[in-house]
């Protein structure tokens, strides 16, 4: 993605940390973004899972956050930024099924320890940044496979 | 085969999404961790759970599944019904185990497909 170029669209959505009740919310929202722009079934669902993996992330292990939608005709960028615990492994985190989750967030169906790995394998690029006590940094593109674009 | 075959066939009690019957249901899905029905369950699945609570919704509508079955007469909690009217999500209950829910509705979908 190139940084100078013109959006279709960007936007920025608040996630609060603990708050399960509305743990979904900005997914939903960024999907209907998605799909008002007309791209295809298959990328919408690749960048909804994306972000609905990392709003729950955000929601189980930060304090607040925010995710970051850039849609330009050739991808959708997608960024996780949370203030909260970090990740002290990220190799670690990364592995299938280990999760750091309380027993009340797996009571709910959480915490499977699929989500970072869930989001690589829908995404086309993953990135990952943490910092202990400070917070994680995720970024992820989806190709759109160029297809016309509603704006 | 359209939601209402299904709810007929295995007596689900309806809860919402009275209006969504006549939706095609195109497979099925059972899972209670939510990471992986969402990496892995498709669109037009109905979804087979024991989860009750209100996040169930926000998943179904991200995955577009036809419905959500709630399974050994489970109730769905308030807010996830109040979220299931709003999406327009069927929530349905069966008085059996996941595994025999499942299994009926692999049956009859398989039948009508085979």
């Amino acid at each position: 993605m190139r940084v100078d170029e013109k959006p279709i669209y960007e936007g920025t959505f608040t996630v609060t940390g603990g708050n399960f009740d509305n743990a979904g919310e900005v997914s939903s929202n960024i999907k209907s973004v998605l799909k008002r722009m007309g791209l295809s079934r298959d990328v919408v669902r690749k960048a909804s899972l994306v972000a609905y993996e990392s709003e729950i992330n955000i929601v189980s292990y930060a304090r607040k956050g925010m995710i970051r939608l850039r849609v330009v005709p050739e991808s959708i960028l997608i960024e996780a930024i949370d203030e909260g615990q970090g990740i002290a492994d990220i190799e670690l985190a990364m592995q299938p099924g280990y999760s750091t989750a309380t027993d009340k967030i797996r009571e709910m169906g959480f915490g499977a320890g699929m989500g970072l790995c869930n989001i690589k394998s829908f995404s086309d690029t993953f990135l990952i940044s943490s910092e202990v006590g400070k917070g994680t940094y995720l970024k992820m593109i989806i190709k759109t496979n160029n297809r016309s674009l509603n704006s | 085969m359209d939601l209402a075959s299904i709810v007929k066939a295995l007596n689900l009690k309806v809860k919402s999404g009275e209006d969504k019957l006549n939706t095609e249901v195109r497979g099925g899905y059972t899972g209670d961790l939510l990471s992986d029905v969402m990496a892995n369950s498709k669109e037009g699945d109905l979804w087979v759970t024991r989860q009750v609570h209100q996040n169930i919704v926000a998943v179904a509508t991200l995955k577009d599944h036809a419905g959500i079955v709630l399974v050994q007469g489970s109730e769905p909690a308030k807010d996830t019904l109040e979220k299931a009217m709003k999406e327009g999500i069927p929530i349905l209950i069966s008085d059996l185990s996941g595994f025999e829910t499942a299994g009926r509705i692999y049956n009859l979908l398989s039948k009508k497909t085979a």
